[in-house]
């Protein structure tokens, strides 16, 4: 099976412990991550992490079923980039004096659909949201004028179908104890 | 408004008391109807210590002579009674022994709640003195863990600790109580955990599935049952056993689910894997549908996955969602508890007998027989063999004692032979092939199951990794029978190398010390057998025994085991020679 972009995403209760443990699955199995977020949810108290790897469908199912193993984790799911609307976004700090000697800013700026953050005497902050390739092109076009330092986040996502994370809640609370 | 992540019972212990967080453990143990736990103490677990002092006409504390024994001890325990064991240390090097018996419970999912103490809370982080960051190192061989800085968070852990290592597939729980928790005093009361709401214990069963694997099992012409050790946690034997007489198909066991139908049974055709029967393992790759049952397609079974029983359709009944497809793909997976599926199932077999096919598996057992039991067993010449020894306590312990077995040849020799008439009577390391188990692992049986016999069966070699534990035995007085079949070598290391490395006995051969001398200053009573004829009389002697007995069987030296699937072989490539 061939390798491809898979986004892993992860609704979990609040716990300390839980990103080593859900770490721990893919280094056990020699996956690299290529990208990691965590933040709060749609669900009141409840986490989401975004993990994308690229892997054979195969492990990505097996890594998706280990990890909805663990206590915490309420469900897991995984999505191919068609299936979902997914973004990053990058950070580029550039010297002011570059920048402003070669490039027409105005112009810049429309045809990259990025925007200044910060300017200073010394340097610019530009940030640019997209997808990888976009933030891609822009640090190689950035490239040439020294790019002082350089960042991107990992990537977030949301998925095209309803993820009924509140349903799986709702069915706790409202199942009688057994 | 606060979010309810798990449910709780109310229990008599609702209304409050003020006590310690020490004694809080204590209670919490209590509530959970623990009676025995084993352990060590040291600086950071000394409160809970104190208040096992006070209560120690209610719950019995075991001080085992290695923090790994407790683990093992509180397994072995577990693994008879089917209860949660429990075991307990100090911080660092303390806690840093549990990890093997851990790692142990997580591959065979031994109920199991480990308790350790850790540094005052204002001093983590800090590398004080035996602050190991424990929660972090056993992540991956827990079910689930934990670390409680507050003495207020006591109960309801405790309560959620014990609802996941029994609940669904048991494994093991790891507590951390900094020492300032066990200091601090709290409002106790206590209500047991019924429901986490991230977790799924109990996966519900699909009627449609079940029907579809008995269509499957009644139009089948060759069916082969597999069943592990999730026959034996889902306590389903009785309705394992009646699936089987009903469909009349062939049952194979995994090391693990040995004794979930006795082997004596009629239907039961011996072990699949490695070291297991011929019959079952070549008829695999043969038979037209396979049903596995609690089990979970360990290597050590399915040989080259390439050629594992391609030709078959396969039936899963599995209570962990993360198996089913993990190693061999499955035509037909039935999620959810045996007890529920198997009861289910049998509304839908049709009563069958199979005869024929009955007959492929005698022819086998014939052959094996021929080649490698009949001379297993009646050597009558030369050096004594491992089966023989096995084989004269079946005649005497007539298949009712609980036998634990350690890792290596005769471990596999135990399981070829040892006879068993119930349930949870063999205790052995399956996943995690732990030399070093069987001797506290026994100790934890008879303490679990004090009215049956209890035999541990063990190496010259793993013997010597926890066989400081003969003091526990001797303390405590367990009335642990054991035997050592003492072949002067790693004995299973030592085929590897007769077979694949060309006789290199590279540091497989062992100087060993007096065995009985050293059982002897443990004032455990002893006996040696150094010719076939001593055997009968010595197992005699020792099954009469009414304490602790300690029997050294010296066995020919490079004795091999067969059959044998070598390593990257198909399970129907597996050689009698
Ligand atoms: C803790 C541990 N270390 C190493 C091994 C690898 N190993 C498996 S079997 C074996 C030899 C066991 O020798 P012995 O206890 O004498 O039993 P025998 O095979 O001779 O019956 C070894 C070293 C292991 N399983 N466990």
């Amino acid at each position: 099976m061939e390798n491809k972009n898979f986004t892993v995403s992860v609704y979990t209760e609040n716990n300390i412990g839980l990103l080593s443990r859900i770490a721990a699955i893919f280094l056990k199995r020699h996956i690299n991550i290529e990208s990691i977020t965590a933040s709060r949810s749609e669900v009141n108290e409840v986490m989401r992490f975004i993990i994308v790897v690229n892997i054979s469908e195969e492990k990505v199912r097996k890594i998706v079923g280990q990890i909805e193993k663990q206590i915490e984790v309420i469900k897991a799911f995984y999505h191919t980039d068609e299936e979902l609307i997914y973004q990053e976004t990058a950070l580029y700090k550039i010297r002011s004096a570059d920048f402003v000697e070669d490039l027409n800013i105005q112009d810049f700026i429309k045809e990259t659909n990025a925007r200044i953050v910060t300017v200073t005497p010394k340097f610019f902050v530009i940030e640019k949201t997209g997808k990888r390739q976009e933030t891609e092109n822009l640090y190689e076009k950035l490239k040439p004028y020294g790019l002082m330092q350089f960042v991107r986040s990992g990537t977030i996502a949301v998925s095209k179908n309803e993820m009924q994370i509140s349903e799986i809640l709702e069915k706790f609370n409202t199942t009688s104890v057994s | 408004m606060e979010v309810k992540t798990a449910k709780f019972k109310e229990t008599p212990a609702a209304t409050k008391v003020t006590v310690s967080g020490a004694e809080a453990v204590i209670k919490c143990l209590l509530e959970e109807g623990t009676d025995t736990i084993y352990g060590y103490p040291g600086g950071a677990i000394m409160p809970v210590y104190d208040e096992l002092y006070k209560y120690r006409d209610t719950l019995h504390h075991v001080l085992t002579r290695h923090e790994q024994g407790a683990t093992h001890a509180a397994q072995g325990y577990a693994r008879v009674t089917g209860k949660v064991g429990v075991a307990i240390a100090t911080s660092g090097p303390g806690a840093t022994n549990l990890i093997t018996g851990i790692a142990d419970a997580q591959l065979d999912s031994t109920p199991m709640v480990v308790i350790t103490g850790q540094v005052g809370s204002h001093l983590l982080g800090s590398d004080a003195f035996q602050e190991i960051d424990i929660v972090g190192i056993s992540t991956p061989i827990t079910k689930w863990n934990y670390q409680i800085t507050k003495a207020s968070e006591i109960p309801e852990i405790f309560a959620k600790a014990f609802y996941i290592a029994r609940s669904g597939r048991p494994g093991p729980v790891l507590i951390d109580i900094t020492k300032d928790a066990q200091f601090a005093s709290m409002e106790f009361s206590y209500k047991k955990c019924s429901g986490i709401r991230s977790y799924i214990p109990y996966p519900e069963v699909d009627p449609e599935a079940v029907q579809l694997a008995a269509e499957a099992m009644n139009n089948a012409k060759k069916p082969l049952i597999v069943f592990g050790q999730g026959v034996i946690l889902g306590s389903a034997e009785e309705l394992f056993r009646q699936v089987v007489e009903r469909s009349g198909i062939p049952a194979a066991w995994t090391i693990l689910g040995l004794s979930a139908l006795p082997t004596a049974h009629e239907l039961n055709v011996g072990m699949v894997g490695m070291h297991g029967n011929y019959g079952p393992n070549i008829l695999t790759n043969e038979c037209d549908v396979l049903i596995a049952i609690g089990m979970r397609f360990d290597d050590r079974v399915t040989g080259n996955l390439e050629k594992y029983a391609k030709q078959a359709t396969i039936i899963h009944f599995e209570i962990d969602p993360a198996e089913i497809n993990k190693n061999v793909q499955v035509q037909i997976p039935v999620l959810g508890d045996v007890k529920e599926s198997l009861e289910l199932l049998l509304n839908y077999l049709k009563p069958n007998e199979h005869p024929q096919w009955h007959q492929e598996f005698k022819k086998y057992y014939d052959q094996e027989y021929e080649k490698v039991i009949k001379n297993d067993l009646n050597a009558n010449v030369g050096e004594l063999k491992m089966a023989e020894v096995i084989d004269e306590i079946n005649t005497c312990f007539k298949g009712d004692a609980i036998i634990v077995s350690d890792v290596g040849q005769h471990q596999m020799v135990t399981c070829r032979y040892a006879k068993f008439n119930s349930t949870r009577s063999n205790v052995t390391s399956g996943g995690l092939g732990t030399m070093g188990f069987a001797l506290p692992a026994a100790l934890g049986a008879k303490m679990g199951s004090p009215e049956r016999e209890v035999v541990a069966i063990i190496g010259d070699g793993g013997y010597q990794m926890t066989i400081q534990e003969l003091g526990t035995i001797f303390q405590t007085r367990a009335a642990v029978k054991i035997v050592i079949l003492n072949n002067g070598f790693l004995g299973m290391v030592r085929q590897w190398q007769q077979m694949f490395f060309e006789k290199r006995y590279a540091s497989t051969e062992l100087v060993n010390p007096d065995f009985v001398t050293i059982a002897k200053g443990y004032h455990i009573k002893t006996n040696q057998v150094t010719e076939r004829a001593q055997l009968k009389d010595a197992i005699k002697e020792m099954y009469d025994a009414q304490e602790p007995y300690f029997l050294e069987v010296k066995v020919e030296k490079e004795e091999n085991v067969f059959p044998m699937i070598p390593t990257g072989a198909a399970v129907s490539e597996i050689r009698l020679e």
